[in-house]
């Protein structure tokens, strides 16, 4: 299916970034008419809220192979579902720190709250997040995880 | 037959003969005295087949689910820890408290035939503990084994003797507290590095079969239909070997039961492969403490559990994962 | 497998500049499912809009995804065209490959690899879409106010003039509310009665509005634009139709020892009583805990001095239930308990008092008449101290953390009107800061401290006692840098408001959250400050925060054009995106209930077939489309999967991410 073929030996890794519809999702739109760059392997999928977040989702995506998964949502406060947020943070706190537990590096689950006027700040925090994936290399754990001990995948 | 047994027995007589109830949920004999399961009674007759021993670790709250949903009044025996459960499943509606009458049964301990077995003894015709002593018959002679070698793992970490719930209770001896550190088989794993905690977890994790008992055993996995069966959910397959569903079960059930997780054990007990599933979920129950405040799943019947449920001043992800934050 | 029809826009050179869009829509052809690809410089034009009209007909299109600028830009603009096409228009999705990709990445290569992503994660989505179509309910052309202080009369005012019928309920006997009890108004000065009474006569003559004093909300079901609302007359033992207000039984009333409320407990009033004389309506109450007749049988005296028979000491609450389109809150606030604050010796001197009871006593229809006499012995106070923030701006338990927010123009307006009626009083303010912001505020203030010689000590005060019949103000001055007595005949308390506390109750049956201050919380506390977070619920007034009086007014005709809007319409549209949860799934564990800002979630005990001609009888999660928002908090609560967001499926999120990992 893919058409462009890449230079295999250079690592890039993929990146998923869920964004609320309300605030992220503008505020990378904004960082985009600010032409404010970050990293093409940044992705994004708009969700209406954080809250819509199921950690089944985050689950998917480390295990289809991404390096990184990033979670925005409104400032606490601001949710435009007023509480939805609040849930996210929670959830996630939970989350991300039981895959710590589980042995996946904790730099590749991050959640950042980022308003629909702050352009910079997205394109700040997915170049810094996109950076630290780099450096963290190819995400090989969870892709370890799901294979049996003996053998077939 | 020991005392409790027989009081227990009496009772239930007693309550199936006045028609006080129309079933009794307890714990029927199996072929040895180490496999009793968990069973209805429906008449006084049946009884002759009640059992409780100290082989009757099932916690028997979740078969209520279904046992309500016919009429009728029932009554069922719980053990102390097994009264969180109830009182989880009475707040998310699964099971109706009017409808069950709760008798609290005395507990100190109940015992694993696995570690009996494999003190080197065969053929085990009967087992008492009294006194941090295990006094175990076979067919092969008599041993005396020490209480806390051959006790369930979740019952090294017991709970507490206080019953969350009981509409009356059947204690002749009086239950000691004993103490327990049950977390520190979690801070064991968070002193690890990363690579030392993910090769523990494939490891563990490797070995699971599917089997489903953990999820069906669990009371605080009662759905009509498991996610896992469900299509919508884009994760479940008819293929048992798929990766996704086989991998990422035991975190999808560890995050489904955050916060409803009583700590009951009754998923490590059930294992046929020994994984310290309890380990899963104690991990969020540590970190819920941490985070939100200490919670006791099941402590009441109402209320909210800490994930529907915030405050405006809770720690943010980043600086909860690390474990830096805890709760004032 | 969906028909899909994918539309590469150029934007001109805005994406056309850093991918290669003709090569995108090349090769998205091999995309399985993919019948029809183009590219088109500017799509959102007419030229651009047709052509994605044309390609539905012409292919049959199921699906439609458009690689252009994002979704918050035109995705209503290519769903309405769709729609025009005859395809459901929540068949169309878009690939944001402007602002999230051409306009960051400089790379040709490396951004037209990423359109391609982007648009093959959209196709994914597509491919899972359902078509969904907006419901409709219909609207009960009638508006609840519940609170008859200023923020509920001019909301009610504001909505009948509109032609709307508008019932005002009020828990006193009288509307009026906290505005019907201040003696002036600040920054004007100006007779707080004298401008608030004809909005209150007006409330009463307009046809469309029906006052229900002495009434309160007791159960409110239904949504947005059905809402069924349970109200409980109390009673009264005055028949409201038959009293004429002529007072003749207050003035026989034997048992004369009542507190008056309306005067903040500082005189007494007849058991049988009109709360003012601008009441409305004008008609008696009788207090059953003071009334000598309902107590103990014997007395009687009104219903015999009664001229119109209008007394009826059997009388009993009665409850009505009406239907509303929409409701206004407006419960206002009341001053705080200060009784625990023992530095203001409030509770044990006489001459300590709150600033609402000096408005009483500066009022001449309050128990002075008017004239300024101390509580204690009515001897005409020559020296006043004014205490700021008294539990406002307070991180203890006793008060409040919130600025009240009105305490330092009533004081500055109490320090001039007492200046300016009595020239031989001396007057200290002791205040933390100063906080006048608003139209004419600044310049009020300043004409207190500068021209009317208030004396304005920055500082707080630690304890107030009484020494020789002086009450001793000790507290700090701040700019000079010392301790300062302050030997007074009277102190006035600016003691802080909160929300009336009745307002739990009425936040609880409506499913509105409430903050932790008890405050009414907004749907967005900038760009839907009115709004309550459940639909079809506004919020005017201090119920909300605090507020002065223009602010309340502003607020109450804001909350009005709300309402106005809604009951305009016959039907209101709903949301398609909304949850919905899958009935033989659901457990009816009442989780995603509890996650639910919106109360959109109530569960049925529903019967299902077994087979074999068994059923059971079970409880399932039913969601209102028109009440839910579409956030999706209950979603991830639901623990088997039942509850889903169309729109936002589970199954179309996860395939997203598949395509995102799969490039």
């Amino acid at each position: 299916m893919q058409s462009v073929t890449e230079t295999k030996n250079e690592f890039v890794p993929t990146i998923v970034a869920f964004c609320c519809n309300w605030c992220s999702y503008a505020g990378a739109d904004l960082a985009g008419s600010s032409r404010l760059s970050y990293p093409a392997n940044v992705k994004i999928i708009r969700v209406p809220c954080s809250c819509r977040v199921n950690p089944m989702f985050v689950l998917k995506a480390f295990q289809q192979g991404a390096d990184g998964v990033i979670l925005c949502g409104c400032h606490p406060g601001d949710c435009h579902y007023v509480t939805g947020n609040y849930y996210t943070r929670r959830r996630m706190s939970l989350l991300f720190g039981f895959l710590n537990y589980l042995g996946i590096e904790k730099d590749r689950t991050r959640v950042e709250w980022v308003s629909a006027a702050e352009g910079a700040k997205f394109s700040a925090v997915m170049n810094d997040f996109a950076k630290r994936i780099n450096e963290l290399g190819e995400n090989k754990r969870l892709k370890d995880l799901r294979v049996k001990e003996n053998g077939h995948e | 037959m020991n005392k409790t047994e027989e009081q227990i027995v009496k009772r239930a007589a007693e309550l199936l003969d006045n028609k006080e109830v129309d079933k009794v949920i307890g714990w029927k004999k199996g072929e040895f005295c180490f496999d009793p399961s968990p069973a209805a009674f429906t008449s006084s007759d049946e009884l002759k087949d009640f059992v409780y021993n100290d082989f009757c670790g099932a916690n028997l709250s979740k078969y209520l689910v279904n046992e309500c949903k016919s009429g009728g009044k029932i009554a069922v025996f719980l053990k102390p820890c097994d009264t969180y459960s109830f009182n989880e499943l009475v707040k998310e509606h699964r099971v109706n408290k009017e409808k069950v009458k709760v008798i609290g049964v005395e507990c100190h301990g109940k015992l694993d035939i696995e570690k009996i077995k494999s003190k080197g003894i065969a053929a085990v015709t009967g087992a008492e503990e009294s006194g941090g002593k295990v006094a175990v018959t076979s067919l092969y002679g008599n041993a005396e084994l020490d209480k806390n070698e051959v006790l369930l793992d979740k019952c090294l970490t017991c709970k507490g003797k206080k019953f969350a719930v009981a509409d009356e209770i059947i204690v002749l001896n009086e239950m000691e507290e004993t103490k327990n550190d049950r977390f520190s088989g979690v801070e064991a794993l968070e002193k690890m590095s990363e690579e030392e905690r993910f090769a523990f977890w494939k490891a563990e994790l490797s070995k699971c079969i599917r089997c489903n008992a953990c999820r069906n055993v669990c009371p605080a996995c009662t759905c009509n239909k498991c996610v896992f069966d469900n299509n919508a959910s884009g994760v479940a397959t008819k293929a048992p070997a798929d990766t996704f569903e086989e991998q990422m079960f035991h975190i999808i059930r560890a995050f489904h039961v955050a916060g409803r997780c009583t700590d009951c054990g009754e998923c490590s007990r059930v294992c046929p492969q020994h994984i310290p599933l309890h380990l899963l979920n104690r991990k969020f129950i540590k970190d819920i403490n941490r985070l939100y405040g200490e919670f006791q799943a099941g402590e009441t019947d109402e209320g909210k559990n800490p994930l529907i449920e915030y405050r405006e001043s809770d720690a943010e992800p980043s600086s909860a994962v690390n474990g830096e934050v805890r709760h004032a | 497998m969906q028909r899909i029809g994918v539309f590469i826009c150029w934007c001109g050179s805005n994406i056309a500049a850093t991918v290669d869009v003709e090569r995108v829509a090349e090769e998205i052809k091999r995309e399985p499912g993919v019948v029809f690809s183009a590219n088109y410089q500017y799509m959102c034009s007419e030229n651009g809009q047709q052509l994605l009209k044309n390609a539905i007909k012409e292919y049959r299109l199921t699906g439609v995804v458009v690689g252009s600028c994002s979704p918050r830009m035109h995705e209503a603009t290519f769903r309405k065209a769709a729609e025009s096409a005859g395809l459901n228009p929540y068949m169309v999705e878009i690939a944001n490959i402007r602002e999230h990709c051409s306009w960051i990445h400089k790379d040709r290569e490396e951004a037209t690899k990423k359109a391609l992503v982007l648009v093959r994660t959209a196709i994914a989505k597509v491919n899972l879409n359902a078509p969904l179509t907006a419901g409709e309910s219909p609207v009960t052309k009638r508006a609840l106010v519940i609170g008859g202080g200023i923020a509920g009369i001019q909301a009610a005012l504001d909505i009948a003039e509109a032609g709307f019928a508008v019932d005002i309920v009020e828990k006193n006997p009288t509307i009026g509310g906290r505005m019907a009890q201040l003696d002036k108004t600040f920054p004007t000065l100006d007779c707080s009665a004298c401008i608030l009474t004809p909005k209150m006569v007006d409330c009463a003559q307009s046809d469309k509005i029906d006052i229900l004093t002495y009434s309160e909300v007791e159960d409110v079901k239904g949504f947005v634009g059905n809402f069924k609302v349970k109200i409980r007359r109390k009673a009264r033992y005055v028949d409201e139709t038959k009293c004429t207000g002529c007072k003749l039984c207050m003035e026989n009333c034997p048992s004369k020892k009542g507190l008056n409320e309306f005067n903040m407990n500082l005189n007494t009033r007849p058991a049988i009583y009109i709360p003012f004389a601008q009441a409305i309506p004008n008609v008696a109450v009788i207090d059953p805990e003071q009334c000598i007749k309902l107590k103990t049988g014997k007395c009687g005296l009104c219903q015999m001095k009664c001229t119109v028979g209008a007394i009826d000491y059997t009388m009993q609450d009665k409850f009505i239930e009406r239907d509303y389109g929409a409701i206004v809150v407006a419960t206002g606030f009341r001053p705080i308990n200060i009784d625990h604050f023992n530095e203001y010796g409030y509770s044990e001197n006489k001459d300590v008092i709150t600033s609402l009871e000096l408005e009483r006593l500066m009022n001449a229809a309050g128990p002075t008449d008017g004239v300024l006499l101390r509580p204690s012995d009515g001897k005409h106070p020559k020296v006043i101290t004014f205490v700021q923030c008294v539990g406002s701006r307070d991180l203890t338990d006793c008060g409040k953390p919130y600025c009240s927010k009105i305490c330092c123009m009533y004081t500055a307006k109490h320090a001039m009107l007492i200046r300016e009626k009595y020239p031989d009083t001396e007057v200290h303010v002791f205040y933390i800061d100063v906080r006048c912001p608003g139209k004419n505020y600044d310049e009020f203030y300043r004409r207190a401290c500068e021209q009317y010689g208030v004396d304005y000590i920055k500082g707080m005060v630690g304890k107030i006692y009484n020494e020789n019949g002086k009450l001793m103000v000790q507290g700090s001055n701040l700019i000079e840098n010392e301790q300062v007595t302050i030997a007074s005949d009277l102190v006035v308390l600016a003691t802080a408001i909160e929300p009336e506390p009745s307002v739990r109750k009425i936040a609880t049956l409506l499913t509105a959250s409430i903050d932790t201050n008890n405050f009414l919380t907004e749907a967005h506390p900038k760009l839907k400050p009115v709004e309550s977070p459940t639909a079809g619920v506004y919020l005017a007034g201090v119920c909300q925060g605090p507020k002065d009086i223009p602010e309340t007014v502003s607020q109450a005709s804001a909350c009005a054009a709300k309402v106005i809007g809604l009951l305009a319409k016959d039907s209101l549209k709903t949301n398609p995106c909304v949850a919905q949860s899958d009935e033989s799934m659901c457990n009816g564990c009442s989780q995603c209930a509890n996650v639910c800002a919106y109360g959109a979630i109530t569960y049925v005990d529903k019967e299902f077939r077994l087979g074999g001609g068994k059923t059971e009888t079970r409880r399932v999660a039913y969601v209102n489309p028109a009440v839910c928002q579409g956030c999706g908090a209950c979603t991830v609560t639901c623990p088997s999967g039942a509850m889903d967001l169309k729109g936002f499926a589970s199954k179309q999120i996860m395939s997203e991410v598949e395509e995102i990992c799969r490039a």
